[in-house]
């Protein structure tokens, strides 16, 4: 039998880099999708925020594990031959939208409506308005609770393992399964992605201060 | 696409579904409660204990809030078995969830004790009220109105993520879709199905918590 030794360790060191692949992934992905459902949140077409808003109570009201089995089970029946790659990262995606998109529709909306006035009485279109007025200055207020939410993505994306894709959690399920050491390979897991998330954590409460106190001048 | 949907066994299995809803229910209920005190006291610990308190509970705060629920969960469920603590997968289960809820809420609690102005509680002094009537009268109901919306957006997040506990098959909710899904093999359908019953529940309970909210703690206050 094997034991647990820097092999192991190596391993699931390893399959990290399929945790951030993933992260990366549904963070892009999540984030073009989030900014439209943020804009349409936030837009004067009824139809257009109905939508948005059905969007993110679904995905905000149902668990990511569901979300994850039933794109898996789901596509076959629709016709769809799919792998746990591309579950896993639809999933993500969708999920990442809906909670990005929640976000960012606060930090639109925390932009004064002087702002958008302003824009509106210097008779610039829709998009000048967004592009040049209001994203910018939301931007600035969206950063630190961005990448505190990319924590929350990175620690999604173990879910993934439940559907067979080997990222740092089902690494650490196979070398368990061969080493019966389920403390040191679980502390192992943990540890790894404790050493991932903590300095994104650090980082997103250190914005938040630096913006608060620019904020108190 | 030619796929024939078939809910009858879904729905033929109705009871087994309930009772899974309500094991989530009760599991999410149960670790609320108990992450709650976990949470009072390491809030008390973090803002008056000791400095070596102080770093344990920042350290187990900051540990469960950056690493997967999955994750805890495997450790309750295999790693402390394999050092002699044999527990049920429903313990198991509970007990990540406890330990997992604890962290999230201790920050949440040590905002809402923070957020008293220093000068109400220096007013009730003046005002010769006692130590237990200053924090009946003056600190509760603020601190648990600055809380509240955290504290039950937390408990769905919790309710929600509780789905996880299915891979130890703690008959929540999602085992029970597990188990039906090995049975029929009608995946799909089962799985719209508790995707369907997981949205209810999470918005019954937040219609519920915006009902208390409004009864409760809605009065006008300075800000």
């Amino acid at each position: 039998m094997r034991t647990f030794g820097f092999p192991e360790f190596l391993f699931i060191l390893e399959a990290a880099k399929w945790t951030l692949a993933l992260s990366l992934i549904a963070f892009i992905g999540g984030a073009i999708l989030g900014l439209v459902i943020a804009l349409a949140r936030t837009s004067e077409n009824r139809t257009a925020q109905l939508l948005s808003t059905g969007f993110i109570q679904i995905f905000q009201g149902t668990p990511l594990l569901l979300q994850l089995f039933l794109i898996f089970f789901g596509a076959p029946v629709i016709g769809f031959d799919i792998n746990p790659w591309i579950a896993a990262g639809v999933a993500l995606i969708l999920n990442s939208a809906a909670f990005l998109g929640e976000i960012w529709r606060g930090c639109i909306q925390a932009i004064p409506r002087g702002q958008t006035e302003a824009a509106h009485a210097l008779n610039l279109s829709y998009v000048n308005r967004m592009r040049d007025v209001v994203l910018p200055q939301a931007f600035k207020i969206a950063l630190p609770p961005t990448v505190g939410y990319v924590v929350q993505i990175i620690k999604g994306t173990s879910l993934a393992a439940i559907i067979g894709f080997t990222e740092i959690t089902r690494a650490g399920q196979i070398i368990n399964n061969a080493t019966f050491q389920p403390l040191q390979v679980f502390t192992t897991v943990a540890a790894i992605y404790f050493v991932i998330c903590w300095p994104l954590s650090l980082l997103a409460a250190h914005m938040e201060r630096k913006r608060a106190r620019a904020l108190a001048r | 696409m030619n796929y024939q949907f078939q809910f009858d066994a879904v729905f033929a299995a109705w009871p087994l579904l309930l009772k899974g809803t309500w094991i989530t229910i009760q599991l999410s209920l149960v670790a609320t409660l108990l992450g709650l005190l976990v949470a009072i006291v390491c809030a008390w610990g973090k803002t008056s204990g000791p400095a070596p308190l102080r770093f344990v509970i920042n350290a187990y705060i900051e540990v469960i809030r950056n690493t997967p629920f999955l994750v805890q969960l495997f450790f309750f469920f295999f790693a402390l078995p394999a050092i002699g603590l044999r527990w049920s997968p429903y313990t198991a289960a509970l007990t990540a969830m406890v330990v997992n809820l604890g962290a999230y809420a201790t920050e949440i609690i040590r905002a809402g004790i923070e957020s008293i102005p220093k000068g109400q509680i220096e007013a009730g002094r003046a005002l010769n009220l006692k130590g237990w009537e200053i924090f009946r009268f003056i600190i509760i109901k603020p601190a648990l109105k600055a809380i509240y919306p955290a504290l039950t957006s937390q408990f769905i997040l919790l309710m929600l993520s509780s789905a996880v506990v299915s891979v130890i098959s703690a008959d929540d909710l999602t085992s029970v879709a597990a188990n039906l899904q090995s049975q029929t093999f009608r995946s799909f359908e089962i799985y719209i199905v508790v995707a369907g019953i997981y949205l209810a529940l999470a918005l019954a309970f937040s219609a519920l918590f915006k009902l208390i909210y409004q009864r409760a703690l809605n009065y006008p206050d300075r800000r």
